[in-house]
């Protein structure tokens, strides 16, 4: 009887109960969406390999370091392989945020070994490795630009001036839906090349070095070691790993991201508002039909179970919809965003979070009024009638 | 040789407290009414006769005095043990029905089985039994907003009697009806106490319905004045 009494009562009112259902909607569906913005915001860190360190110069990220580091890295214990990684900078078309992507000059013999997550066709990547203008390109600018195996993109160089031309010979896939693949990778050799005609003294510089390392458990001691070999150098190296670096990057939007959370967490705190409201109208109005249920012998407790359990269901209704609706919203808001959000998808952690949140709400906007419809005097209760 | 008591009170007292004062509502009520009795509690608004009522039906506490009921001290049960004992030996009538709106007839009435150790067998050929006789079979599934006011108090009047109490407790039950309502009403009450031995304890302001009772009680601000 209790279940088929809290299912009968949550549609007494249908419009009251329509709206709630309806704000309940909402307002889980916004706390998804804002929880996948926090999500993407952090997609680069959540790429990151724990057997990957990071060294760049110590000072800033922005000055270079001399490129024989490689060899010195790789000759310590530990370290499996070394790469180097150079932002490029360059404009495709425009400076417009449509056409912007990300470009990195990189070692092309093995900077695909140290990342698995980008999963290359041989052939493909055998072409790259053999063309010294070759790029790999990832699967989502290939898509947004239109990008295929044999076009040419020109780059208008911004940190190294000039004209570029990259033929693309390879296109990047995803390894999962946490690999972000909105950047292209050409020849560091290259760019030292054509920087040695150009600009000699901006030759055989290093951005950063991306480090495997055999056994995660020793980044931190690897990292000192690293940074260890060039104390007093005239670049000084700063190492950590790959997420920290990550972390770095998002660390510098950190109050986006921060103010992206608690405004998802004030969502969920007015939807409890709302949902007390009407649960506690909701025992009010029932009052004698409480104070009844009690005369015919029935416990305080079966009546706060009422009330709660209704609350509950309310929020339950309120919440799947929400959740079930936050997928395809998300999916839109993707498309929306173009290249914004590379990755930006509902996790499971995310959805977690959604039923979490529906089921406080439930629960904490039903306690008081069960609390006080369980102690309700019969007498006054009665009263209330007429 | 009289009936014995089914409920015996003595020097009973009850007052509400409204802010700072306290108002006595009942002072020194000593009365017995015998097993299989039908009472009428008569007095005008504010006499006290709704509250003895609530205090014979075990939903309120005496402030003083002694109130058997069967025999047992009710006055002692604590809120757990008053709520099983009246699921077991009291029906209640209301003068507005209360039934609950979004159960039909049929699950209105079955409310109190729901109480006891009763199969769901069990349960429904009770219900049947007890709609059938309120005349109310072919309005088991109607809703108490698709039953006239008569209809619901006979519903109401069923769901009372369903867990074969010793004692129904009637509030004002023909207050809200008319007159034919009312004479349905009254006839179904008279015929729990003479054909299934029901103590009936009825309050009343209606004349018409006082002739129903076997035995008329009159209170005024607080007091017996006249059995």
């Amino acid at each position: 009887m209790l279940p088929k009494l809290i299912f009968k009562n949550i549609f007494r009112h249908h419009l009251r109960s329509a709206l709630t259902i309806a704000g309940l909607v909402v307002a889980i569906l916004a706390f998804g969406l804002l929880q996948t913005v926090v999500n993407a915001w952090y997609a680069g860190v959540d790429m990151a390999s724990a057997n990957r360190l990071v060294t760049r110069n110590a000072i800033s990220l922005v000055f270079p370091m001399p490129v024989y580091y490689r060899e010195r890295i790789k000759a310590i214990d530990g370290v499996t392989a070394v790469a180097v990684s150079n932002w490029f900078g360059g404009i495709y078309k425009d400076q417009s945020f449509n056409n912007f992507f990300a470009q990195f000059a990189v070692d092309h013999d093995n900077f695909f070994d140290l990342y698995p997550e980008f999963i290359t066709r041989p052939d493909e990547l055998l072409a790259f490795k053999k063309d010294r203008r070759g790029a790999m390109v990832g699967r989502l600018i290939a898509k947004q630009h239109g990008f295929k195996v044999g076009d040419t993109i020109p780059l208008k160089g911004a940190i190294y001036p000039g004209n570029w031309e990259l033929v693309v010979r390879g296109i990047y896939e995803p390894k999962d839906e946490t690999t972000v693949t909105r950047q292209l990778y050409f020849h560091w050799d290259y760019l030292n090349e054509e920087m040695k005609k150009r600009f000699p003294r901006r030759a055989e510089q290093a951005g950063v070095f991306v480090v495997q390392i055999a056994d995660p458990s020793r980044a931190a001691e690897l990292s000192l070691r690293v940074d260890n070999e060039f104390r007093n150098s005239l670049a000084e190296t700063l190492t950590e790993t790959e997420k920290a670096f990550s972390l770095g990057f998002v660390a510098q939007t950190e109050a986006i991201v921060t103010a992206v959370k608690i405004v998802s967490f004030v969502v969920i705190l007015i939807i409890f508002a709302v949902v007390a409201n009407v649960m506690a109208m909701t025992a009010r109005e029932r009052l004698a039909e409480h104070a009844t249920l009690k005369a015919l012998g029935f416990s305080p407790g079966f009546i706060g179970a009422l009330i709660i359990g209704e609350s509950v269901l309310l929020t339950a209704i309120g919440g799947a919809l929400g959740i079930a609706l936050t997928f395809p919203v998300a999916a839109a808001f993707k498309a929306m965003m173009g290249s914004m959000f590379p990755v930006f998808y509902v996790t499971a952690h995310t959805v977690a979070l959604q039923v979490a949140a529906a089921a406080v709400v439930g629960l904490a906007a039903g306690l008081l009024p069960s609390i006080r419809a369980s102690r309700v005097r019969i007498v006054q209760g009665l009263r209330h009638v007429g | 040789m009289a009936a014995a008591p089914i409920v015996s009170i003595s020097h009973l007292s009850k007052s509400y407290r409204r802010g700072d004062q306290v108002v006595p509502v009942l002072m020194d009520i000593t009365l017995d009414i015998p097993e299989g009795d039908f009472i009428a509690l008569m007095g005008p608004s504010g006499s006290g006769k709704s509250t003895l009522l609530n205090l014979i039906a075990g939903i309120d506490k005496p402030d003083a005095g002694v109130l058997l009921v069967g025999g047992e001290d009710i006055t002692r049960f604590g809120e757990a043990e008053l709520a099983d004992w009246r699921a077991t030996h009291v029906g209640f009538v209301f003068q507005f029905y209360n039934l609950m709106p979004v159960l039909s007839a049929f699950e209105n009435v079955e409310l109190p089985l729901l109480l006891t150790p009763l199969g769901k067998r069990e349960r429904r050929e009770r219900v049947e039994t007890a709609l059938d006789l309120v005349g109310l079979t072919d309005r088991m599934s109607h809703y108490p907003n698709e039953l006239s006011g008569g209809q619901q108090q006979r519903v109401a009047i069923a769901r009372a009697f369903i867990g074969d109490p010793a004692i129904i407790v009637a509030d004002e039950p023909t207050g809200d009806l008319d007159r034919k309502s009312a004479e349905e009403v009254l006839g179904l009450l008279r015929r729990l106490n003479a054909e299934m031995g029901k103590t009936i304890i009825m309050v009343t302001h209606d004349a018409h319905a006082v002739e129903s009772a076997r035995h008329v009680t009159h209170l005024e601000k607080g007091e017996l004045i006249a059995s």
